[in-house]
Order: C-alpha cells, then structure tokens, then sequence
C-alpha cells in the first residue's frame, strides 16, 4: 500500500484540509492528562502525550446515549412509542490514536456486529470513521500488547498508520477508507513503497524491542473452565479491590452496558451507559437473589471474561490489547499481567495434589 | 439497518389478576401495527423484553402458545420499579413488546417423545405455552404421553386455574395439581411439595422420555435428586434460567454465566450443559 512522506510543517495543512469533509477527534491535554476529543475549528491536536488516560471507545461508543425519545403525553400522537433518536454518523476521523486502541475495536465488533443481532448505533458509528493511527515509538513501561495480539505498529484495525520518523511522519494507507482520506488531505509526496516500507520496519523493531513487559497465554484455550473457575487464587486476588470500576471503565475491551428510561415532564429518553460487571447491581435480580453478590466473584468474572470465556467463545486470543490502562489505574495495583500468569501456570492436577 | 432494540407497539387488551394475593397478573396484549402479529413468531419456551416508556423493559416469559393467534400473553409478578409500574397500568394504555427473544423448548428433538413438565409458583407461564402447544389438534399426535406436575403454596397461588382444571379432565394429558398445604376441605387434588409429588407421579425414566422443568432455586434443588434417582440422564432433564438482563440479544453483558448468554444462548439449558457452566444464576 502506499506510503507518503509528510514535511511536519505540512501537517496541520492537511488536517485542516480534511475539515469540510471529516469531523475531526484526536488526543488534547486537559489539565494533566491526553483525552480525545471532538476538535473545534482552529483546535490543534497534541500528539506528545504517551497514551490517553481513557480509551478511544468512547468515539464510537459514548458513555452515555439517546436510542429512543418518546412522548408521555396522551393528547400527542404516537404517544408512548419509541421513535429513533436523532443521530450524526457523517464522517469522521480520529486521528492520533494508538494501535492497540484501534485493535480494540476489533474485538469489540465481534459483540456488536454478529450473524444474529446487529447494533445499529455500535455499527454506524464505526462505519462512519476513518482511524489514523500513531505509531508507538517509545511504548509506555506497563504497555504488553506484543504479547496481547497486538503491538506499536500494529495495523489491524487502522485505516492509515502515522509513523514519526524524526523530522518527517510517514503515512501508510491501509485501507480504502485511509487511502481516501489522505487524497483529501493534500499530503502528495508518495514514496517507492519497498523502501518506505524498510523504513517502517526498522523503526517497529526499535520500537518492539522496548518493550519488556509480557504475558503467556498458551495453555488459556484448553483448560477447562470450571476448574480455572474453581482455582484457589481468586480471594487473593480479589482481597484489595474496592470494586470502584475504574479498570472497566478504562478499558478499551470492555462494552457492557445498561438501559435506563430518563423523563423530564413529559418527555422521555431510552438512554444506553456504560456499565460495570465490578458493580453489585450488575446482576442483582428482582427478588434479591444476586448471583455475583460477593466482591470476589466480580472480580473473577472480569478477569474470566477477558483471559477464558472470551477466548473459548471466538478462539482467537484474549479480550485485552495490552493498553496497560487497567494496571496503571487501579487505585490498588490489581495487575491483569499477574493474574493471567496464575490463570495461564494453572494446573488442577498439582493444586489438587498439593 | 433494523434495530433490534425497538418494540413493538402494543395496546394492552386484558388484564386478569391470577392469584390471591394479587401478585400475580396475566397481560393480554394486541399489536398496533398490521404486520407485527406475523414478525413476532415465536416458539413455546421464548421471552420478550415488555417495554414501557419512561419505566424500562423487563423480560418475561411467552404465556400464550404459538398455536393462539390474535393476542401475546404474559405472566409478570410484581417485583420492583417495572413490574410494579406494569401491575397498576389498565387496558388500553399503549406499550411496548421487543422479541421473541432466547432459544427454546427443543421441540423438534421433542417429537416423538413422552413430555414430563414439573413446575412451581410463578415459573409456569412458558410451561403453559408448552402444554397448550402440545395440545392443539395439530400437535397432540406429534407426542407421546404427557405428564404435567404443577405445584403452589396454596389453591389461590396457582396460575390458570380454569385451565388446569379442564386439562384434569381431560384424558390425553395427565396432570398432577398440588399445593403445599391448604384447609380447603373441598380440595380434591394433591398436598405436598413438588420433589415429593414428583417422586410419586413421574413417570420412570427411559430413552423416550424428557422433563422440563422450572420453578424456584429449592424446588429445583430437591426435585433433581428425584429424577436422577428415577434414572433421568442429565441430557433428557430440560431447564430455563433466569438472569438479571438488559438488552436480551446477547450484547450488554450482564446475564453471562460462563461464555453463555441466558438471553441468547438460553434460557433452556439441558442439565448437561449446565454441568460445564459456573452456577452464576
Ligand atoms: C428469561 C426470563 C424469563 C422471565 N420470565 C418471567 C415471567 O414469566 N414472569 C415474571 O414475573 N418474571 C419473569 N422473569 C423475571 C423478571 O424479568 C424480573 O422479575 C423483572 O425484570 C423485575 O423487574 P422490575 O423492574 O420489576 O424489578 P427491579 O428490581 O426494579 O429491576 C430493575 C431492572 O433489572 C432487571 N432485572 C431485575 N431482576 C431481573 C430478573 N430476575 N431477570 C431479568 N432481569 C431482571 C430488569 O431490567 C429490571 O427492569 C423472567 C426473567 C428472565 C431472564
Ligand atoms: S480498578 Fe482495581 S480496585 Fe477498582 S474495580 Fe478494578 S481491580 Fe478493583
Ligand atoms: S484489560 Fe487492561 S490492559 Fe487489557 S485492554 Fe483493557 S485496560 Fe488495556
């Protein structure tokens, strides 16, 4: 695919380029940390911070969002009938974000576009977006995704890869989308591909080589669930979690959500949130009955769902791109590194034996 | 794109209270739209997500039988912020329907078989749908013998009563009423819990012949003893979970036990393939 080489003193020109064709999102400071955001007119992205403190899900997926309206009010036709909520999927483009966050959404598809059911919100936002990624060159230190199926340069899941060679970015198109998007950009010095591509390759080794953080996950697939269910280490593992949520609500990986009816007079919205399975609500039944009612089956549960159920269900890999998000927000040092490593080494025999 | 989060429109069409302590009512619903009658063709076993506005949605199990046309049926005890909301709603009011939803009674390995249906309290309604499915004159042949166990805490707890009555009366069906206790001295079926009566009525078990069953968590945990004891292979012993859920299509993540959806890949379970499942329900 082809590459082009950007003078970085041409690359705002190309952002802005893009403004009547795209709505534009990308990563900003906000008071300590990088988040992404809907850009304004002469907003500037900043491309120099490591990592966003939140995911790239919630472009497509917003923390919180209308389904329906609704009108309570008898004298008015229709009333008490769903009706869409109004919905903006022209284009758009984020740009800046990483690899593993752009891999994110691949896995997450796999929930939200299936043979059955398909979520018309998940999916047309997704559609409607161009990725261009930025290459890691210096990966944070809690950073595994090499060893979670994804990696800094990784290109699943981007339409354009942006690589920072020093004094020039490289772009690759990825895919046709990306490969549009950068006509309208204006960027034209297109490079002879094998040797662009040598480039790229030598900068991912660098970059792959720094880092250091790994996991195993080979055995995952064959051991049966209900005896990693059943494995001894869940309490310690669980023993210091506050149950706060932050680690799914970080996560890239994570989708679950909840539906709730909002009212205000007599109008209504059907809203979808964010939701957490850290939470005891998360299955508490009508009658009081809560099958995860204590805090260490919670926390079982999410590890259960990301490093064996996930992986038993699509059988390819785990549900965790290696972001290092969770490990660096949890308030109790609760580390999905470690915990995969007892999951992965465990054995049932030499437990029960011991 | 068809969006499997909308509901049908419907308008409900009668409201019957079932028992006495008025817990209990069945919804008869129409739909508003030509059409929708047709889209929401279902199977006996299935659950639909009852939505109403400014309220939420709540799943329930499918009452009425695919075989009964013209209306869909439901069963809603009174429970929290929806199902109380839905009790004190009246005819005519307007609402919704999402579904069907969930897999089913596996009818088609069904055919051929002797059916024994054990329920108790409130989790008879898609029972009901099943002994009505298999009833309709296009069916009944389709099966072997029918044996139903239904039990209650008392006579005014049971769920259609009218119904079980003409079912006991009739010979193609043998039905087994029982209440755990009464002083109704005009009381002319069972008194004991359902495990006991199921011990009693059930008949043995052979290749042949398959139970459904559904009720609550002790019924079920004292009647399986009985039927493994009467030698029923945990693969010919159907079940239906139940898990606090959202969106019903296997996407918001909260009725997962293990890699199974109760929403999608359930509610009906064999025994068998609970034994793989971590008991989370
Ligand atoms: C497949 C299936 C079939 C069911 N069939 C019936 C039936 O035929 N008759 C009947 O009376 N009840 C049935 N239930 C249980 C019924 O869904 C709950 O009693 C009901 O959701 C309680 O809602 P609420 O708003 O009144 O209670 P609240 O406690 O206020 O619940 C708030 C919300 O949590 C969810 N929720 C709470 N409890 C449950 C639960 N046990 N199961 C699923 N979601 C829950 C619902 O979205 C509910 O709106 C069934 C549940 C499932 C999963
Ligand atoms: S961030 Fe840490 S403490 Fe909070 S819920 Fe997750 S594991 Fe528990
Ligand atoms: S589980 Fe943790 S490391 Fe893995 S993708 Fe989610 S936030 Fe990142």
């Amino acid at each position: 695919m082809k590459v082009i080489k950007i003078d970085k003193a041409k690359w705002n020109d190309g952002l802005e380029a893009l403004n009547g064709s795209y709505s534009l999102f990308g990563p900003v400071k906000q008071n300590e940390c990088y988040e992404f955001k809907k850009l304004d007119k002469d907003e500037q992205l900043d491309l120099s911070g490591l990592n966003t403190r939140m995911s790239a899900k919630g472009l497509i997926y917003p923390h919180t969002e209308a389904m329906f309206t609704y009108t309570l009010d008898e004298g008015e036709e229709n009333h008490h009938i769903m009706q869409p909520a109004d919905k903006d999927y022209s284009p758009r483009a984020v740009i800046g974000i990483r690899p593993c966050d752009a891999d994110a959404f691949l896995l997450v598809q796999r929930n939200f576009d299936t043979p059955d059911y398909k979520d018309p919100y998940w999916i047309q936002a997704y559609e409607a977006t161009t990725f261009v990624g930025l290459a890691c060159n210096n990966p944070c230190r809690s950073c595994f995704c090499t060893s979670a199926g994804s990696g800094p340069f990784h290109e699943a899941g981007l339409d354009v890869l942006v690589v920072d060679a020093g004094d020039y970015f490289l772009a690759k198109a990825i895919t046709e989308k990306g490969e549009a998007l950068l006509k309208v950009t204006g960027w034209d010095n297109e490079l002879d591909s094998d040797t662009a591509e040598k480039e790229i390759a030598a900068l991912k080794n660098d970059a792959e080589a720094k880092i250091s953080s790994t996991i195993l996950t080979d055995n995952l697939k064959e051991m049966p669930i209900t005896a990693v269910y059943d494995a001894p280490f869940w309490e310690d593992v669980a023993f210091a979690c506050i149950n706060c949520g932050t680690c799914t609500y970080v996560c890239p990986t994570c989708w679950c959500f909840d539906i709730q009816d909002e009212v205000h007079g007599t109008s209504g919205t059907r809203m979808r949130n964010w939701d957490s399975c850290m939470f005891p609500l998360f299955t508490l039944h009508g009658s009081g009955h809560n099958p995860r009612g204590e805090k260490v089956q919670r926390v079982r549960q999410r590890f259960m769902h990301k490093l064996k159920y996930y992986v038993d269900k699509y059988g390819d890999g785990i549900q965790c791109v290696g972001c290092g998000r969770c490990v660096r927000a949890c308030p109790v040092n609760i580390d999905i590194r470690k915990v995969c490593d007892l999951m992965n080494n465990y054995d049932e025999a030499t437990c029960a034996a011991q | 794109m068809q969006n499997p989060y909308l509901p049908y429109p419907v308008r409900i069409d009668e409201i019957i209270t079932e028992t006495e302590d008025r817990n209990l009512k069945t919804f008869k619903f129409v739909f508003l739209n030509d059409g929708d009658e047709e889209k929401f063709s279902y199977q006996a076993g299935q659950f639909a997500e009852l939505s109403i506005a400014g309220k939420g949605e709540i799943p329930i199990g499918i009452a009425s039988s695919p075989t009964e046309k013209g209306f869909v049926m439901f069963t809603v005890n009174k429970v929290g912020l929806v199902s109380t909301f839905l009790h004190n709603m009246k005819m005519g009011d307007i609402m919704g329907i999402r579904g069907p939803l969930g897999n089913y009674y596996p009818w088609d390995a069904l055919e051929g078989k002797n059916v024994v249906i054990i329920g108790g309290g409130f989790a008879f309604t898609t029972l009901r749908s099943s002994i009505v499915y298999m009833l309709d004159p296009a069916n009944r042949s389709k099966f072997g013998d029918i044996h139903v166990i239904y039990g209650a805490r008392s006579p005014g707890m049971l769920l259609y009563r009218n119904e079980l009555a003409e079912w006991e009366a009739r010979d193609d069906i043998n039905v087994h009423i029982t209440v755990d206790a009464t002083d109704d001295p005009d009381w002319k079926y069972n008194v004991g819990f359902v495990p006991t009566i199921t011990e009693q009525k059930a008949p043995p078990a052979d290749e042949n012949t398959y139970a459904i069953i559904c009720g609550p968590p002790v019924m079920i945990k004292f009647t399986q003893p009985v039927l493994d004891k009467q030698g029923y292979k945990h693969d010919h012993i159907i079940m239906s979970l139940e898990n606090r859920m959202k969106c019903g299509i296997g996407m918001c993540g909260h009725c997962n036990v293990g890699k199974e959806f109760v929403c999608k890949d359930g509610p009906v379970f064999t025994l068998a393939q609970l034994s793989h499942i971590p008991k989370e329900y």
